[in-house]
C-alpha cells in the first residue's frame, strides 16, 4: 500500500511536472483508467487495444495516458482529477464502478469531456456513457455451450451480482436451454473482476460438479487453463484468450472498443463532441468473436453464425417471449422482446435456473 | 445432505492442493517461532516467492529452477529480518510488519513485465498403481510433488524438534535465551538460521500460488495467505502435525465453500469464508485466557529480544 501511493505520488508529480507541455502543443490528451492490470488479456487489456489504435489512427495529433489497476472509490477520483489537472481533454473511465467519483470530477472540470464505460450515472452535461450488449455475444456462447456440453452442465464464474453479469448469466442460460432442454447451470460468485487465485479454484469446483463447459464473467485467463488441464471446454473472456488454452478455448465474446473510442477522440479534435450515452452491440461492431475452434462441429459453428448474423441485422434479440421469471412469474409475452431499461436494470434470473442471486 | 453432489475424494484432493501454499508458509514460521522469534512478514516473504519464483521458471522454463529461486529470495527477504532483528536489535513486530509492505511493493515492481504471461507448467508426480487405487489414489496420489513435500517437511520438522539435538537447542534458545546462551548456545545463529529456514518455506508456499495453484502471476496474489498462516501457527499450538490439520481444515473450508456454491446448496457462503478467521479468533481468546494458559505451549521467550549482556 505505502508502495503503491509512493509510486501514486511519483506518477502524480510527473503528471504535475509535464502539465505545462501538454499545455503548449495542441495535441489533444487522452486519458484512460483501468480497473486491473493492462496485462490481463481480459477487459482492461481490450480498452489499452482500443488506446493504442486512438494512437495508431491520430498519431502525433493526439497524446495518451493510462493509469492501471485503479480501485473502485476514492482512488478513481483522485487518478482523475490529476489527469484533468495534467491537462487531458477527455477521459475514458473504463470500470462500472467509477461513476459517482466521475460524475464528481466532471462537476469540477466543465471543459473537460468524460466517458463512462458501463455506467449509469450521468449528472453532469460533459459525462457521457458507453456500453455493448455483451448479452448478446453470451447468447452466441450459451447456444454453442448448450451444443457441446455432454455432461448437460455448464459452469459459470461471476463476479458481483450486479445487472450486467446478471443479464449475462440470463441470455446465456436462455440460448443453452433452447437447444438442450437438459441444461444447467452452475454458478459460483468469486466476487472479483480480476483474482486469478479464487477463479482457478472456481473453475477447479466446477468441473469437480461435472460441468464440461466453463465460462466466466471474470477477466484473468486461469478458468481456461484449468480447463485445459482437466480436458474441457471452456469461453474465454474480453480478448482473444485462445493462446493461454488452446485445447480447451472454444470461442470468446472480444470487446472492440477501438472505432467508438476514435470516433469520440475525432469529435473532441473537431470540437463536436456531444453528451451521449449508447449501448452498442454486434451489429455496431463493438462486440466480436474471438476465432472459432475447430473443436466446435461445423453445424454448430454454422448455427452459431447464423445467430450472430440475425442479432446483427435485428430480426433476433436474445431475450425474446415467452420468457418467465425464475419465480414462474411471467416477464415476457410470446414475441415480445425486453426493452433496454429492464434489461440494465435486471436483479432476477429467469425460470429454470435453479440457483439464487446473492444479496 | 448436505454435500449434495460432491465427491469427497475430489474434495480432499481439492484441499490437500488449496492448503498447500498456508502449510509451508506456516511450518516454516513454527520453527521460526519456536527458536523464539516473531516474524509478522510472511506475507511479504511469500509475495516475493511468489514472484521469484515465477520470474525464474519463465526465464529458464524450469519450475524446478523457479521453487528453488522462490525459497533464495524468501530466504534473502528473512536474512534482512534476521539483520535488522538480531544484529541491529529492532523491534520484531515493527521489522515484520515493514516487511510485509516492502515485499508486497518489491514483488509488484519485478512482476511488472510478468503480467498475463503463463508460466511453464509442473507435471503431477507420476505414482504408478498407486494413483489408480480408487478413491485413495484420486485423493492422496494424484498430487504435484509440492504438495509431498510439504508434508515431508512438516514431518522432518517435527521430528527435527522432538528427536535431535540440535532441534532441542533451537528450542531451547525459544524457551529460555538467557539460559541458552549460559549453556554456551549462539542464541543469535540459531534464531538468524530459523529465521532464514522460515523465509524460504514462505518462499516456496507463494510459488506454489503463482506456479502451480493459479498459475500465472498477478500484483498481491497472495490475498492474506501469510496472515492465516501466521494465524494456523497458533492454532496449532506450535505442534506441526497440528498445523497440518489446520492447513487442511482452512484449505477445505475455502474449498467448501466454491463447492457449495457450485452444487448449488443455499447457505450463506460468506459465513463460511469468515469462519478460518474466527476460529482463529476464538484460538487466541481461548489460549490466552488465565486457564488455559498451562496448554498454551507458546515457546517461552516468543517475541524477547535477546541481548548478551553480563
Amino acid at each position: 500500500m505505502i508502495f503503491k501511493s509512493i509510486l501514486g505520488a511519483a506518477t502524480a508529480l510527473g503528471l504535475a511536472l509535464a502539465a505545462p507541455a501538454f499545455a503548449q502543443d495542441d495535441k489533444t490528451t487522452v486519458g484512460f483508467i483501468y480497473v486491473g492490470p493492462v496485462g490481463d488479456h481480459g477487459w482492461s487489456y481490450t480498452h489499452d487495444q482500443g488506446r493504442l489504435a486512438v494512437e495508431a489512427e491520430f498519431g502525433d495529433a493526439v497524446e495518451t495516458t493510462f493509469v492501471e489497476s485503479v480501485a473502485e472509490g476514492p482512488d478513481a477520483e483522485r487518478v482523475m482529477t490529476q489527469m484533468a489537472l495534467s491537462g487531458a481533454d477527455i477521459i475514458f473511465a473504463t470500470s462500472f464502478g467509477y461513476g459517482p467519483e466521475m460524475n464528481n470530477v466532471a462537476a469540477n472540470f466543465p471543459d473537460i469531456k468524460f466517458e463512462h464505460a458501463t455506467g449509469y450515472i450521468q449528472e453532469q452535461p460533459n459525462v457521457s456513457l458507453y456500453n455493448a450488449r455483451f448479452y448478446e455475444g453470451r447468447a452466441v456462447i450459451g447456444h454453442i455451450a448448450g451444443k457441446m456440453t455432454e455432461t448437460n452442465k455448464v459452469g459459470y464464474i461471476a463476479s458481483f451480482p450486479i445487472p450486467e453479469v446478471i443479464m449475462g448469466i440470463n441470455s446465456a442460460y436462455l440460448a443453452a436451454k433452447a437447444v438442450n432442454p437438459d441444461v444447467e447451470f452452475s454458478i459460483i460468485w468469486v466476487y472479483s473482476w480480476y483474482d486469478p487465485a479464487q477463479e482457478a479454484a472456481a473453475a477447479e469446483a466446477l468441473i469437480e460438479q461435472g460441468a464440461d463447459i466453463i465460462m466466466q464473467h471474470t477477466d484473468s485467463t486461469a478458468p481456461l487453463t484449468v480447463a485445459q488441464d482437466a480436458g474441457v471446454m471452456g469461453f474465454g473472456q474480453a480478448s482473444d484468450m485462445s493462446s493461454f488454452a488452446p485445447e480447451a478455448h472454444l470461442t470468446g465474446i472480444m470487446d472492440v472498443w477501438a472505432p467508438y473510442y476514435i470516433e469520440r477522440v475525432r469529435a473532441v479534435i473537431d470540437g463536436t463532441w456531444e453528451q451521449g450515452n449508447v449501448w452498442h452491440g454486434i451489429a455496431d461492431g463493438m462486440v466480436g468473436f474471438a476465432p472459432f475452434s475447430d473443436k466446435i462441429p461445423a453445424d454448430v459453428r454454422a448455427e452459431a453464425e447464423g445467430m450472430i448474423a440475425a442479432i446483427a441485422d435485428g430480426s433476433f434479440h436474445p431475450f425474446t417471449g415467452p420468457i418467465n421469471r425464475q419465480d414462474g412469474t411471467p416477464w415476457l409475452a410470446e414475441g415480445e422482446v425486453a426493452d433496454d431499461g429492464t434489461l440494465l436494470g435486471m436483479d432476477f434470473y429467469v425460470e429454470g435456473i435453479t440457483s439464487e442471486i446473492p444479496n | 445432505m448436505i454435500l449434495g453432489s460432491i465427491q469427497p475424494a475430489v474434495l480432499i484432493a481439492a484441499l490437500m492442493v488449496a492448503a498447500t501454499p498456508i502449510l509451508l508458509a506456516a511450518i516454516g514460521e513454527l520453527v521460526v517461532e519456536k527458536a523464539g522469534v516473531l516474524n509478522l512478514g510472511v506475507e511479504g516473504m511469500m509475495i516475493l516467492g511468489a514472484v521469484a519464483g515465477f520470474i525464474v521458471a519463465v526465464q529458464t522454463g524450469n519450475p524446478t529452477l523457479g521453487f528453488i529461486g522462490a525459497a533464495v529470495a524468501g530466504g534473502l527477504l528473512a536474512l534482512l529480518f534476521a539483520l535488522l532483528t538480531q544484529v541491529l536489535m529492532a523491534n520484531q513486530v515493527a521489522s515484520g510488519l515493514a516487511l510485509t509492505l516492502f515485499g508486497l511493493g518489491l514483488s509488484a515492481l519485478l512482476g511488472q513485465a510478468y503480467v498475463g504471461i503463463s508460466p511453464p507448467r509442473t507435471p503431477k508426480l507420476d505414482l504408478g498403481p498407486l494413483s489408480d487405487i480408487p478413491f485413495l489414489g484420486r485423493a492422496f496420489f494424484s498430487h504435484d510433488a509440492l504438495v509431498y513435500l510439504a508434508i515431508a517437511i512438516v514431518i522432518g520438522v517435527w521430528w527435527f524438534l522432538k528427536y535431535s539435538r540440535a532441534g532441542l537447542i533451537l528450542r531451547a534458545v525459544g524457551e529460555n535465551h538467557d539460559a541458552a546462551h549460559g549453556l554456551g548456545y549462539h542464541v543469535k545463529r540459531v534464531r538468524a538460521l530459523a529465521i532464514v529456514f522460515g523465509g524460504a518455506c514462505a518462499g516456496l508456499g507463494g510459488a506454489y500460488l503463482s506456479l502451480i495453484r493459479v498459475p500465472q502471476w498477478t500484483e498481491g496474489m497472495t490475498a492474506g495467505a501469510g496472515w492465516i498462516a501466521l494465524a494456523l501457527v497458533v492454532f496449532a499450538s506450535w505442534r506441526p502435525f497440528r498445523a497440518l490439520a489446520g492447513a487442511y481444515l482452512f484449505g477445505g473450508i475455502v474449498v467448501l465453500q466454491l463447492n457449495l456454491q457450485a452444487a448449488g446448496v443455499k447457505i450463506p457462503v460468506e459465513y463460511l469464508s469468515m469462519s478460518p478467521y474466527l476460529i482463529t479468533i476464538i484460538v487466541l481468546v481461548f489460549i490466552s485466557s488465565g486457564k488455559a494458559r498451562g496448554s498454551l505451549n507458546a515457546p517461552g521467550s516468543l517475541n524477547r529480544p535477546f541481548h548478551a549482556s553480563g
